[in-house]
């Protein structure tokens, strides 16, 4: 066992830790929310030219031989600064189908362009009622000759307006919700007959309901073997809990510090409000919650590579501990912050808006609960 | 950074395991309530351990100590609690010990510390006065000096297992003119001196744990002062962050979760194994969730003083999140037991010499008495609002 990062992991935390401080400010954030873009590629740019975007693929692969222990100290430094670029759809997610599933041609297609920068990728999971179970699909793939042809209405994709290339899932047999016939594709966006309707979400990210109708593809669109796609989605989708749980640590390491700040500069009965108990005691539950949350999302990072079983316990362990931690800092960070923290100018609101949408990201607190619980 | 046990950790994990089937006491096996057992009964394993040189496995090597790693520390409590040893007590091994080894002069090294190692020797913790408990600085029992003796007036409380103890180290005001957290002295006491009384406390699961302990004109000779004069609360907070760090009893607790799970499939609800009913099983599963980060968070602590650092104030951590855990485990354990919590075995069936085996399932038997007993873990060794407190200051700096 061994908990120290190396080196080089120490240096990619440092650089980062920079760029986040830098050219991550605030204001320059505010604006680009604002903005038509609504993100900014410069930035997305710069990762790749500091092989942050490669960081996570093998060398074989084009990438610098990095792992999921890499994502994790990435997506901790992002949730520091609420960065809102698309690393997890393009670089995890994507990235992540194309290493555990995809064909040498896929990865030669796909790989070299988000090491690169150049290809950005949303991940079209959702459905409106498939809820969080990723068998429950509406949306389908008919075989059509050699290919396939799709249909159907994917839900709240993340970082779709700002991409150019899609993985989604849909179903090539069996019924709705069960575990086989479920399969997974990779296409351009600008394929004929998808359209989408974008729009921005309550953290300031981007997303679209993107639509599929009669979308000609070809055999080389798909990911892993046809039908069996479930055990790799469940594999990817483990490696973005893990991720994203890295980013709510960062994101809630900031919004505790910012809290204990305010309370120390807050006067109220002549006496700043961090000097109450009753305060103090609040925010040592939160800091209490960050390094327990901190510690799950070790553990989940670290079993990914286990068997089925535990990976999944872990992984669940953590989504739902951090979820936890996740509601209660945001929320009490905003009650310390008083009336400051319900309005639009203080940061520390922006952190409990991404904190709260954290949670319905690839499953709540309840949905990986009932599968700790289905596993144990 | 990884979670994998090199080969020559599972070797040492296997080492370890033949050595407790091989060793450990049958008859200590399955020990139930720690209040029935005899003072030997106490002391057979840390005997044993000392024979074998790892009775204070984290001690420095020069004193005793194994020189584990944390990683060998950790797989060595999994063992234990595996096994369900009756582990050495903490009030030598963990608290006394440290603060004569990093404090006291080489003749009290020499003096005290191989009883400690061997098991010979019962330590006991006089720090608590009934009007001196979290506010612990407050302390009143007076040591005046009078020649090469000090004489001790007094009465501290909560003395653990006092009733079979050979020594204890005490807290005493030295310096009576002196602010609260001066003027306080860290005095060893032979319990066999003339003047110490001890008077048990009986608790709510019906044992006598804990006692008062009274000193009336106890003269102690000097020597016995560890460190300096009026400097006992450095060593008082140094003991209790020793003291917190291994409180968190991750490994029992983890042990406990698999009882329960036991217990659980054993009942039933509704015609079905309890542990089947999702209400009964996601309780199981948060509290597996919170354990196994209170695990990683552990790790993390020990690894961070293995790169120098001593135990520091998220060891406060610890001490809040594992004595929550432990009393969640009783809490649902009881929940588990359901009916059968009732019964109080140790009550009048006991005392007319009936040998009639009790009632309702052996799961059952202490389910109650434990659940009572453990609520004592979030008020001792500091509690869990006075660790607040440290983490307010010592780690929000507010």
């Amino acid at each position: 066992m061994d908990f120290n990062f190396t080196e080089e992991q120490g240096m990619v935390r440092d650089g980062l830790s920079r760029l986040v401080r830098e050219q991550y400010d605030w204001e320059t954030r505010r604006k680009a929310i604002a903005s038509g873009a609504g993100w900014r590629p410069e930035v997305w740019a710069q990762l790749a030219e500091l092989g942050i975007l490669g960081m996570p693929f093998s060398e074989a692969d084009g990438g610098f031989g990095g792992g999921a222990i890499d994502a994790m100290i990435i997506m901790e430094e992002f949730g520091k600064g609420l960065v809102i670029e698309p690393f997890v759809p393009t670089v995890v997610c994507a990235g992540g189908f194309l290493k555990h599933g995809g064909t040498p041609a896929q990865k030669e297609e796909h790989i070299g362009g988000i090491v690169a920068g150049s290809t950005v990728f949303a991940f079209a999971y959702a459905e409106p009622k498939g809820r969080f179970d990723f068998a429950d699909l509406e949306t389908t793939a008919k075989k059509d000759g050699a290919g396939y042809v799709l249909n159907g209405h994917k839900a709240v994709v993340i970082g779709a307006p700002w991409a150019s290339h899609l993985v989604l899932t849909a179903r090539t047999g069996g019924e709705r919700r069960d575990r086989s016939g479920v399969s997974v594709f990779v296409i351009a966006k600008d394929s004929a007959g998808i359209t989408t309707r974008d729009y921005v979400t309550v953290d300031g990210r981007r997303a679209s309901e993107v639509y599929f109708e009669n979308v000609a593809v070809g055999a080389e669109a798909l990911i892993g073997a046809e039908g069996e796609g479930l055990a790799l989605i469940e594999l990817v989708t483990d490696e973005a809990i893990a991720a994203t749980c890295a980013e709510a640590c960062g994101a809630m390491k900031v919004a505790h510090a910012m809290t204990v700040e305010y309370s120390r500069q807050r006067k109220q009965f002549g006496v700043p409000i961090g000097s109450f108990q009753v305060l103090q005691h609040r925010m040592v539950d939160m800091y209490t919650a960050y390094e327990q949350a901190v510690s799950l999302t070790y553990l989940a990072t670290l079993r990914l590579g286990s068997d089925e079983v535990e990976r999944k316990k872990a992984v669940s362990a953590a989504k739902v501990g951090v979820g936890q931690a996740a509601r209660l800092i945001g929320q009490e960070a905003v009650q310390i912050h008083g009336g400051n923290g319900v309005t639009d100018e203080y940061a520390i609101g922006h952190f409990f808006k991404r904190l709260t949408i954290f949670d319905s990201e690839f499953g709540n607190v309840d949905h990986h609960l009932k599968r700790h619980v289905a596993l144990s | 950074m990884n979670l994998e046990f090199t080969p020559e950790e599972q070797a040492f994990r296997e080492e370890v395991r033949s050595f407790i089937a091989e060793n450990y006491p049958k008859h200590l096996a399955d020990f139930g309530m720690r209040e029935d057992m005899s003072r030997e009964d106490f002391l057979a394993w840390h005997k044993i351990l000392g024979r074998k040189g790892w009775s204070v496995p984290a001690w420095p090597t020069e004193y005793g100590g194994t020189g584990w790693s944390p990683t060998q520390r950790y797989i060595w409590s999994e063992e234990n609690a595996r096994a369900s040893t009756v582990m050495p007590l903490p009030f030598g091994v963990s608290m006394v010990g440290p603060v004569i080894y990093t404090f006291g002069n080489a003749e009290q090294k020499a003096r005290h510390l191989p009883g400690i190692v061997s098991g010979e020797v019962w330590w006991c913790q006089g720090y608590s006065e009934p009007g001196a408990g979290s506010d612990l600085a407050s302390l009143k029992t007076t040591a005046v000096r009078d020649g090469d003796h000090y004489v001790i007036n007094g009465q501290k409380t909560w003395t653990t297992l006092a009733q079979n103890a050979d020594w204890g180290f005490f807290l005493c005001r030295t310096d009576p003119t002196a602010k609260a957290q001066e003027g306080i002295s860290f005095i060893l006491v032979d319990m066999k001196t003339p003047g110490v009384e001890v008077k048990p406390i009986k608790l709510l699961d019906g044992g006598y744990e804990v006692n008062e302990t009274w000193l009336t004109d106890v003269r102690v000779p000097v020597e016995n002062l560890v460190g300096q004069e009026n400097k006992g609360w450095t060593y008082a907070k140094f003991l209790l962050a020793h003291e917190r760090s291994g409180i968190a009893g991750v490994a029992r607790s983890k042990r406990g979760i698999e009882k329960l799970r036991e217990i659980a499939a054993n009942e039933t609800l509704d015609g079905a194994p309890l542990i089947k009913d999702f209400d009964f099983a996601k309780k199981v599963s948060q509290l597996e969730i919170d354990l196994a980060a209170l695990e990683i968070t552990e790790l993390r602590t020990l690894a961070g003083e293995q790169a120098g650092k001593g135990p520091g104030p998220e060891s406060s951590i610890l001490k809040i999140k594992g004595t929550e855990i432990q009393q969640r485990l009783t809490e649902l354990t009881l929940e588990a037991v359901g009916t059968y919590s009732a019964p109080y075995m140790g009550g009048v069936s006991n005392d007319n010499g009936s040998n009639e085996h009790p009632v309702g399932p052996d799961y059952a038997q202490h389910a109650a008495a434990t659940y009572f007993n453990m609520r004592k873990t979030s008020i001792y060794g500091g509690s869990n609002e006075i660790q607040r407190n440290i983490i307010t200051k010592m780690i929000l700096g507010l």
